[in-house]
């Protein structure tokens, strides 16, 4: 890029700066002095239908013009129903909110991908499909997951509302400088083990708040042998340990993925384009804020107990005991967390018996976690009176999916095949727990109520989620080939 | 945004941490097109517990929240924020705060302000054994002041100046306006685009 503007080398004094440092710079309206914070233009802006109607409505007041929609672009995701998607939306108040969205969309300009649209789906994953998220960029979007686009090598933030409004108007968002966090995963993951359980563990080691303030880069071997999709589902959860983002310096896994996708850039653009991206690693001998080292050799199947995401353990182990935690607030929160989950301190994570599998959501709905959960239940038989829901993350997914015939595996297992959509993952939209109702879910966040009102979630891979609609308790594939199972 | 210099008001002592922004308004609240109404969805799960601290009668009215460490992680949700505005909130005090939550406090005149884990308990004990206890929370000094007691909090500078001033964040940034224009003018012409809108194949979607 052109226009870097040299900062103070604020980290290091070395001049040698980290991946986020270098998307930052190169991103720099104005730097902030005497405090105020540095403006920051946005490359790319996501909206959905929930953090967007009031913004719009800013816009509208303050009469400003949406200043980039060829940088914006919307999809209908968190409200929308997963079945019968060719209907009315029953829900007169979520309609409303899509209809809102589309009035919205139509009034300023806004590409929208709707219900029953081929690039329909969850906004982190349509994105990358599309080939929009792309190294060394900024992204933003009303959604704390936006942290998932940080996988390409983008700084990409969630924001909330008034900062919705904001980049809509200017384009951009002032913003004061991260401190920055390695988290370093050396060594190589076992089979039946995935990106998932990484970030599980991570979170578990620094804690919901062991992010905050920070952005965190993803590094090591470990990072280096996964997919984009697998880089997608750790970035995704850095919001989980209370990171503004989590990145992945781009490779040639990156490049791969993006060759030939739709607005990603050829001919002589792809190598203008790869010869940026080729700049933005941490240069050798930069220094971090923090460091945190993690040996994926050691790695198990994670597995949350409570409800927060940094409430897990090994599915090895056991429900821990509030007792034996030193700091009392922590312990208070487990106290009540296990009341919540109703589960008895050292029982062990694989006699939890669950009703309901979720296999969805921005974190694992993509069409490689998709295949995985497929190739364990291939042949196999749902447990007695367990409900499994798959949920492809965009339309496009589904469709590769039933090109591969994935979808019959799902179907013949006995799972529900839905129609795309954030779905069980916020409790938002008709897909929900029933009280008491406990789930397996390959999303994001085990908070109480929040995959319906009274529901108890455990985080899991997709792998862990397979198995467990095979076996009906919390479960690995290794726990089916130990067993025998069928 | 109304100029936000001193408040006094109720202090509502929330002895949890961790609370996350789905405790502090369910996702189902979030289906609404508005920016207003949302005070009967704050802590809407934990208001069915008749003994939860907001239900009690002396803290009705409460204007001061006193938070455990984390309030505010999770979803990026500004209908939080809008929660707590519309309850009567103007000032939230906690050990640490979700990154979002906390921007999103400051454009909607809600003090977030970081106090030590010591000061909370100070707080927490204070609020229990005289429950409806007024603080005065003082912007100008960062301090919160009840009786002989003063705790200070923190807050960054820029965002104290801003709800301080009353100021409207777009409006300062466009005041950059040719800046930002100047900037466009370097981007690259391969960085990527919405529009016009391209698709790599014309596959449907069988809607059945």
């Amino acid at each position: 890029m052109t226009n870097v503007i040299p900062t103070s080398q604020k980290h290091s004094g070395t001049g040698l700066r980290t991946l986020a440092e270098k998307v930052w710079d190169n991103h720099l309206v104005t730097k902030g002095e005497d405090g105020t914070p540095d403006l920051i233009y946005i490359d790319l802006h996501l909206l959905h239908e929930v953090t967007s109607p009031q913004a719009f409505d800013g816009l509208r007041l303050s009469n400003r013009m949406l200043r980039r929609p060829d940088l914006t672009i919307a999809t209908e995701d968190h409200n929308t129903p997963t079945l019968a998607i060719d209907k009315p939306i029953a829900d007169l108040t979520s309609r409303t909110q899509i209809e809102t969205l589309r009035r919205n969309c139509a009034e300023y300009g806004v590409r929208l991908h709707s219900l029953g649209d081929i690039e329909q789906g969850i906004v982190h994953v349509v994105g990358p499909q599309l080939g929009l998220t792309q190294p060394g960029i900024t992204v933003v979007c009303g959604d704390s997951h936006t942290s998932t686009h940080g996988a390409f090598g983008a700084m990409a933030l969630g924001i909330g509302t008034s900062e919705v409004e904001h980049v809509m108007a200017t384009q951009t968002l002032p913003l004061n400088p991260f401190k920055t966090m390695a988290i370093t995963v050396n060594g190589r993951l076992r089979t039946g083990v995935t990106a998932k359980d990484i970030i599980l563990a991570v979170i578990a080691k620094i804690g919901t708040g062991g992010g905050a303030g920070y952005v965190l880069e993803y590094r090591g071997e470990a990072i280096r042998a996964l997919s984009m999709e697998g880089r997608m589902t750790i970035c995704n959860m850095s919001i989980e340990a209370g990171a503004r983002a989590g990145m992945v310096a781009p490779d040639q896994v990156t490049y791969d993925y993006l060759d030939g996708r739709a607005h990603a850039p050829r001919g002589a653009d792809w190598d203008a384009a790869v010869a940026y991206w080729e700049t933005l690693a941490t240069d050798e001998g930069a220094t971090y804020d923090a460091e945190v080292i993690i040996d994926a050799n050691d790695l198990e199947p994670f597995v949350t107990w409570g409800t927060n995401p940094g409430q897990g353990v090994s599915l090895s182990g056991s429900v821990p005991n509030p007792a034996d935690i030193v700091d009392a607030n922590e312990r208070s929160a487990a106290e009540r967390a296990l009341e919540y989950m109703d589960l008895a301190a050292g029982t062990p994570m694989k006699n939890i018996r669950v009703d309901t599998v979720f296999l969805g959501s921005c974190t694992n709905s993509r069409v490689e976690d998709l295949r995985a959960a497929a190739e364990i239940i291939k042949g196999k038989t749902k447990a007695e009176g367990l409900r499994m829901m798959v949920v492809p993350g965009s339309a496009r997914v589904r469709i590769e999916a039933e090109a591969e015939g994935l979808d019959q595996i799902f179907l013949d297992f006995g799972a529900e095949w839905r129609f795309a959509g954030c779905s069980m993952c916020l409790g938002m939209n008709p897909d929900q727990l029933e009280p008491g109702e406990r789930c397996a879910s390959t999303s994001n966040r085990n908070f109480e109520g929040r995959q319906g009102k009274g529901g108890r979630t455990h985080l899991v891979s997709p792998l862990v989620a397979a198995a467990t609609a095979i076996r009906g308790t919390l479960s690995s594939p290794w726990d089916l080939d130990q067993a025998g199972d069928q | 945004m109304q100029k936000f210099t001193t408040v006094t008001g109720i202090a509502v002592p929330l002895r949890r941490s961790n609370v996350d922004t789905d405790q502090i308004i369910p996702a189902v609240y979030l289906k609404r097109v508005t920016r207003t109404g949302f005070e009967d969805a704050l802590f809407a799960a934990w208001r069915l517990d008749p003994d939860f601290v907001i239900n009690k009668t002396e803290y009705q009215g409460g204007r001061v929240l006193i938070a455990g460490a984390d309030f505010g992680i999770g979803s990026s949700r500004e209908h939080a924020v809008w929660a707590l505005r519309d309850y009567g909130f103007d000032v939230v005090l906690s050990p640490r705060f979700g990154d979002i939550f906390r921007g999103n406090a400051g454009k909607q005149g809600l003090l977030a302000g970081q106090i030590s884990e010591a000061d909370a308990e100070t707080l927490w004990n204070l609020a229990e054994r005289a429950p409806g206890v007024e603080l005065t929370v003082d912007l100008v000094g960062k301090t919160v002041r009840v009786g002989d007691l003063t705790v200070n909090f923190q807050i960054d500078d820029y965002t104290r100046w801003r709800l301080l001033e009353g100021l409207d964040d777009i409006g300062l940034t466009l005041r950059d306006e040719a800046r930002i224009k100047e900037f466009e003018g370097t981007r690259e012409s391969w960085l990527p685009r919405t529009l016009p809108a391209l698709s790599a194949g014309s596959a449907r979607v069988n809607l059945q």
